[in-house]
């Protein structure tokens, strides 16, 4: 198990050693010399010099990606060209605005998408059944942005029960932020829980009339154990690997639903650095989210290992 | 008094084509430490009428009727949260695909001590210690090490054998055993074969053995019950229904058997098996029977005395011709 992790972590270090060498190329193969940029209309040749000088821009390409690569391994991303911050304070302060938004999204994903996956499945058609596939549809129809602006009309106009937009962060007003944070949290889980629930419904479908099922019951054992522990175990495989898959839609999805309530997020933060081209923040945004990628997959192969013994045990000189 | 007693069992299935009936009215007895054959062919009705013991079949679309007493308790009106406490314990099964019956996702040794901590109310350290045993007892060698193992590390016969350990973890009354040794080796056949004798031989076991090998009755089993189309048509000591086979049907399947060739060409029974959906009052092997008259037609033979204990459903039975 451990050397199955460190491979994997292994194979994860060179992914990302790769998206970095694309991301700095990817800057670099953009029109426009930033020495100009930077030393703005009318400069004379010499200044355009001295800056290229400065930035190390004169060096060949392999010896500026190492200056990149050591910067960015010791947090120095750069400054925003619009404000003059260091990137890495800006990213400081927006990432655990979309991670706390992310990881509501996925609780509410995971508890409403898996456990109506598992009644859907359990009561098949049956009312229970009916009613699940019925709201996963509509939750799978819906857009974001429709949903978001319903939710604000219904809960924050009509209602009045909570405020339709702003963020306060949780260190400063914990109920505050949580009141704030519930109907956003609410609208990017509901898609993804659709997923999760259709998913989960036609894995535990299939686990239910397997052969190792009909064995759990023979031995007498109670319904809730057959289906939480025999057929559930082996589901997960399934829905950890649509988790995975659907992560990635949840970043694209948390820029929208940002966007609806004025949060000041990661998502927030990506829509306005490209609207005002202010790259160092984009490639800066570029490389975390490929970190998230890395870091999930990462996380669903061991995942996988720890439910699928065959993943597990394979390659550790047995079987 | 007999261990198992199954009186007029009716089964059948809500199918989108109507009502099926895949048991139509068998009886039967089992004692203790006998080891019973049902035999028959694919869809004749033999696992249906052993699955409805433990009521294993899906109840929303099962439809039952009859009587099945363990011991003197009626188990068909037993509610579901009392059949739980006698499956695995007092009637346990082996399934017929060994490949597939075992949970792939946690190790041998768990999916034993399951049923003794579900039943016997073992810790979980005594569990495992008796899942060991119980793997030496069904003959897995290094034990110790193979409870910690996952069913996709062991071989068919091997798992076998574990859905046998499981199933015997609890000493059980009944033993169903469907096709147990279908899907294995020859060589591996005999073996497990032995540790259905060993257990009835040492527990008192008694075994209903469900199988369309005419082999295996013989090697293992004390008494046979042949079925056809869901009814019982002949039913006798192995002995003597080998000796002096009855029913035609008894007849063909035994003239089936590689070893009954002739010309190094089987003898196969004609003919196709009855539609479940429907059944009329007539001998339902007459279509597919040489020794058809018109009286089969008219009535479906009951199951008759033809020598001590041996029964048989046929207006025109007799010997080997």
């Amino acid at each position: 198990m451990v050397w199955f992790i460190l491979r994997r972590a292994g194979s994860a270090v060179i992914v990302l050693f790769l998206a970095s060498v694309l991301i700095f190329l990817g800057i670099r193969a953009l029109p426009g010399d930033p020495a100009v940029v930077m030393a703005g209309e009318d400069a004379s040749p010499s200044l355009i010099e001295a800056i290229r000088r400065d930035y190390g821009l004169d060096k060949p390409l392999p010896a500026q990606y190492v200056d990149y690569l050591g910067q960015t391994l010791s947090g120095n991303l750069g400054r925003s060209t619009q404000d003059q911050l260091p990137v890495a304070g800006i990213l400081a302060e927006r990432l655990p605005v979309t991670l706390e938004l992310s990881a509501l999204a996925l609780l509410v994903a995971i508890v409403v998408g898996v456990g109506a996956g598992i009644v859907a499945a359990v009561r098949r058609d049956r009312l229970p059944d009916y009613v699940a596939t019925g709201f996963g549809l509509a939750g799978l129809s819906i857009p974001h942005f429709w949903l978001g602006l319903l939710g604000i009309l219904l809960f924050a106009v009509t209602l009045r029960w909570l405020p339709a937009s702003g963020y306060v962060p949780f260190t400063q007003d914990p109920g505050q932020n949580l009141q704030r944070m519930i109907l956003p949290a609410l609208v990017l889980g509901t898609g993804f829980a659709a997923i999760l629930m259709r998913q989960t419904r036609s894995a535990m479908l299939g686990a239910l009339s397997a052969d190792y099922v009909r064995t759990a019951r023979s031995k007498g054992l109670a319904e809730v154990k057959v289906v939480g522990a025999h057929a559930l175990r082996n589901s997960l495989t399934t829905v950890v690997t649509v988790l995975g898959l659907q992560l990635g839609a949840l970043i694209s999805g948390a820029v929208v639903t940002e966007q609806i309530f004025v949060i000041p997020g990661f998502g927030k933060l990506t829509v306005d650095a490209v609207l005002t081209r202010n790259y160092p923040v984009i490639q800066a945004v570029v490389l975390i989210t490929v970190i998230g990628y890395v870091l999930v997959n990462l996380l669903v192969d061991i995942a996988y290992a720890f439910l699928n013994p065959r993943i597990r045990l394979s390659g550790s000189g047995h079987d | 008094m007999s261990l198992l007693r199954i009186t007029d069992l009716t089964v059948g299935f809500d199918t989108d084509d109507g009502l099926v009936q895949a048991v139509k009215g068998i009886s039967l007895e089992l004692a203790e430490g006998e080891i019973l054959a049902l035999c028959g062919e694919s869809g004749c009705g033999k696992s249906v009428t052993a699955m409805s013991v433990p009521r294993l079949l899906p109840p929303e679309t099962t439809r039952l009727s009859g009587s099945i007493e363990l011991d003197g308790r009626e188990l068909t009106e037993l509610p579901e949260s009392q059949l739980r406490r006698i499956r695995g314990k007092d009637v346990s099964v082996v399934f017929q695909e060994p490949m597939t019956s075992l949970n792939p996702s946690f190790t041998v040794g768990y999916q034993i001590a399951e049923v003794l901590r579900r039943h016997e109310g073992l810790s979980r350290r005594a569990a495992r210690d008796r899942a060991v045993e119980l793997l030496e007892l069904v003959g897995i060698p290094l034990p110790a090490r193979r409870v910690k193992e996952y069913p996709h590390q062991l071989s068919g016969g091997m798992r076998q054998r574990v859905m046998i350990a499981i199933a015997v973890a609890c000493s059980p009354r009944v033993l169903i055993a469907d096709e147990p040794t279908t899907a294995l080796d020859v060589t591996i056949q005999a073996g497990v074969l032995d540790v259905f004798r060993d257990l009835r031989d040492r527990l008192g076991t008694a075994v209903i053995l469900i199988t369309h090998d005419l082999g295996v009755v013989a090697d293992i089993a004390d008494r046979a019950v042949v079925m056809y189309a869901g009814r019982a048509v002949e039913q006798a000591p192995v002995d003597e229904l080998f000796a002096r086979p009855r029913h035609p049907y008894t007849l063909g399947l035994m003239r089936a058997l590689p070893s009954a060739a002739v010309n190094g060409r089987l003898a196969e029974i004609p003919g196709l098996v009855p539609s479940p959906l429907s059944d009329p009052d007539e001998c339902a092997f007459h279509a597919r029977c040489p020794r058809a008259q018109a009286d089969c037609v008219l009535k479906r033979p009951e199951l008759v005395r033809q020598a001590d204990e041996h029964l048989a459903a046929c207006f025109h039975p007799g010997g080997p011709s």
